[in-house]
């Protein structure tokens, strides 16, 4: 590590142990995110569409859980996955795959809850236009995805920057492991620590632009949406 | 339908991609508590190690509490950590196979320079104690069960004091790690047991200093143990083995003797005596 | 002259619709064979709109049926409507005219060219970028029309498709109506604009309170109603 450096003088440099950590964080995020679009986008289309009984419960349970606290996934995925867990076979806890899953289950919520959300609307509007198009169910849910993929992209970008600035979880399950689990807040909080506090500025300094950036490209996706939304 | 599909190339990209270039072949988890790592032995040592032996060690650092039940669960390869008693329990109720002892550092009282409790100068750690108690001075405790803490908690026991019955508002437990209760103690000049690792490593110093260090009292064993194959199938053997030995060898004790901070040595190996 | 799976003719057999015991419409029988347009007249809440809906097959009746072309519970692919507030899908103009074509089944490569000739017989030729939610009420009314065009009905419902456009427009909209059921496309539409319907009709039907009070062509409904509910509407008298 480092010593008597600056914040600045670090990211400046592009030190290798801070990109290494910065490219980790991206990765792991940026996974997790795709996840939770893979399952929470079908899942909230899903919601909006159907009626089952227990469905508001559903819808309340899925508002609930995107305010879930990182530590408590963080502490459910790391006793799934240990050995002693009923996944602990898997032998991933303490790797970046157990990382993901933790941070997409903390994402899918926000994109499954703002996806049900949006796409409900819509199709409140669209219903009598997409029948009167004889437009069948599985164009329907692909119009109603595709025509909700600002909101939808905003909601991604929500969870990208939920999954990128949370601790709790990630320093659980991936064990804050140098140079193999270290992300951006996780070496922050352990660089706080040591009283160490340049590379953990540098950090931090690194993951506000990147929040900054991830803001500046929701703000953009808003007004792409309004573009074409009445 | 197309952003569909790319999406499902990145996530599969993003898992291919993740796992090689994570997953090294010859690799094992070493749990130890933040004491260790913060002080950068870690880093010092275990490049050596990989250079001899082509085994990735991975540090996942907590309190020794937690570190122990990291390897309990199965979870790490070998435990090393600094809390003979659970360590030996540890061992006894089968979970680890031996326990070697490998080093030793020490703790030293830390606390305002302005010191006012009036115990700098002294040696006698149970009587620096007595007189923080008796003046109500603010001390800071890591409360989260780590090998630090028991220390304390012993400390306090021999002092002829009951800590949890007669602690008042100038006792404070953290739950954290040794940095983040050196942190507190110097935004609140308060007195707080740190290792000597940890204090030396340490950057925020502020206000504080070492007040009390030398008692034979104050000394911290260091132990490292192979979690027992036999309870968890997983634990990788042979290559947790090599760690041990190596660590315990004369080579590995002389790495570990060699690693200073500003001149100062930090950890004492003694692989070979009986253990403090 | 069309294909033998027409939708017409259009027949609603003693068609009642209820919403929460509520009667919206009640018994009505209509017969709508091709020919010169239909169009619905009456008050605000007599039942226009949700006889469109029935005919379009939108709703099902709580009692009696609906047919087309002498069938039950056909797919709506040979016939259209236009609603009285229209969706816009949240793309261009020309965004919304492929879709429909596309859900139409027209080959991909024809779409744009086909786009193109139904923008420009709605009179938004140079228009198909606008995202058609940013467009104004005539103009999304208008792009509707072309959309509802899209699939080449057999018929096509229109819910007061000009009660948002300006006098050229009206006049403009009622050219390209003329124009369709000149196709041999069946047009049947509400509308509150008197002279709009004797100009446009070949057939008016008066609904008042959900059901049909007269039927007949447009030249004596106007001139010789045979109810008084019928005179006293064309009076401007009749509310509900
Ligand atoms: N789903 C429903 N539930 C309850 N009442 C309904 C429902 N749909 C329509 N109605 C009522 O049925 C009546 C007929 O409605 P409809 O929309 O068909 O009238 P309309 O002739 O089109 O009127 P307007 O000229 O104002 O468009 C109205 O009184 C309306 O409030
Ligand atoms: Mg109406």
């Amino acid at each position: 590590m480092p010593t008597d450096t600056s914040a600045l003088d670090l990211i400046l440099r592009a030190d290798p142990a801070l990109v290494g950590i910065v490219r980790l964080s991206l990765l792991v995020s940026l996974s997790a995110v795709v996840l939770a679009a893979l399952i929470g986008i079908p899942l909230g289309a899903l919601i909006a569409l159907t009626r089952f009984p227990g469905r508001n419960g559903a819808i309340v349970l899925l508002n609930a859980l995107m305010g879930l606290p990182p530590v408590v996934v963080g502490l459910l995925v790391y006793l799934m996955l240990s050995r002693s867990g009923p996944l602990g076979s898997w032998g991933i806890l303490f790797t970046p795959q157990a990382m993901i899953i933790a941070q997409s289950i903390l994402v899918m919520p926000i994109v499954a809850a703002l996806a049900r959300q949006t796409i409900e609307d819509l199709w409140e509007e669209y219903r009598d236009e997409l029948a009167a198009l004889n437009v069948g169910p599985v164009r329907r849910i692909f119009t109603l995805i595709y025509d909700a993929r600002f909101s939808l992209l905003t909601a991604l970008l929500a969870g990208f920057g939920r999954a990128a600035a949370e601790v709790g979880a990630v320093i659980i399950v991936g064990g804050n492991i140098d140079g193999f689990t270290r992300t951006m807040t996780t070496a922050i909080a352990l660089e706080t620590s040591k009283g160490d506090l340049p590379l953990a500025i540098g950090l931090g300094m690194v993951l506000i632009s990147l929040v900054i950036v991830v803001n500046a490209l929701a703000w953009g996706a808003r007004r792409a949406s309004e573009r074409y939304a009445g | 339908m197309l952003t569909r599909r790319i999406l499902i190339a990145l996530t599969a990209a993003a898992f291919i991609a993740g796992a090689p270039a994570f997953a090294q072949d010859k690799s094992i988890v070493v749990s130890s508590t933040t004491s260790t790592q913060d002080s950068g032995l870690f880093g010092h040592l275990l490049p050596l190690f990989k250079k001899k032996t082509g085994i990735d060690v991975k540090v996942v650092s907590q309190g020794t509490g937690q570190a122990l039940d990291t390897g309990r669960r199965g979870d790490a390869d070998v435990v090393f950590v600094h809390a003979r008693g659970q360590e030996e329990k540890f061992v006894a109720d089968g979970f680890g196979v031996k326990r070697y002892p490998v080093m030793y550092n020490d703790f030293v009282l830390i606390g305002p320079k302005s010191d006012p409790a009036g115990v700098k100068g002294t040696k006698d750690i149970v009587a620096a104690l007595k007189t923080i108690k008796s003046k109500n001075a603010a001390f800071i405790s890591r409360g989260d069960k780590s090998g630090t803490h028991s220390a304390e908690l012993n400390l306090w026991k021999v002092a002829g004091i009951d800590i949890a019955a007669d602690k008042g508002p100038w006792y404070k437990e953290i739950g954290q790690g040794m940095g983040a209760a050196l942190n507190t103690a110097s935004a609140s000049n308060a007195y707080v047991l740190a290792d000597r690792g940890t204090w030396l490593s340490f950057k925020n110093r502020g206000e504080l200093d070492i007040v009390v260090e030398g008692d034979n009292r104050l000394f911290n064993q260091y132990g490292v143990i192979l979690v027992n194959p036999a309870k968890h199938a997983n634990v990788k053997k042979s290559e947790g083995q090599a760690f041990i030995d190596w660590i315990v060898s004369p080579e590995g004790q002389k790495a570990i003797a060699d690693y200073k901070i500003n001149g100062q040595q930090l950890f004492f190996p003694n692989a070979t005596a009986q253990g403090v | 002259m069309r294909a033998p799976s027409s939708d017409l003719p259009l027949m609603l057999e003693d068609v009642s619709i209820l919403a929460r015991e509520v009667t919206i419409l009640d018994k009505i029988t209509l017969k709508i064979a091709a020919g010169e347009p239909t169009i619905l007249v009456g008050p605000n809440g007599s039942g226009k709109t949700t006889l469109l809906r029935a005919a379009m097959g939108l709703i099902a009746p709580t009692r009696g049926r609906v047919t087309w072309g002498g069938r039950e519970e056909v797919p709506p692919a040979r016939r259209s409507i236009v609603f009285q507030r229209p969706a816009m899908l949240m793309r261009s103009a020309t965004g919304n005219l492929t879709y429909a074509l596309a859900a139409a089944r027209v080959p991909r490569a024809e779409r744009k060219a086909r786009a193109d000739e139904l923008l420009d017989l709605v009179g938004l030729a140079g228009r198909g970028d606008r995202p058609a939610r940013r467009m104004s009420g005539g103009e999304q009314q208008r792009l509707a029309l072309a959309r509802a065009l899209a699939k080449d009905p057999d018929i096509l419902l229109l819910d007061e498709p000009t009660a948002s456009l300006d006098p050229a427009a009206i006049k403009a909209l009622e050219d390209i109506i003329r124009n369709v059921a000149a196709r041999g496309i069946k047009v049947v539409m509400s509308t509150h604009n008197l002279g709009e319907a004797r100009r446009l009709a070949g057939e008016i039907v008066l609904l008042h309170r959900g059901r049909i009070v007269e039927t007949g062509d447009a030249q004596s409904f106007f001139t010789q109603p045979k109810t008084e509910d019928a005179r006293r509407f064309v009076a401007g008298e009749l509310l509900v």
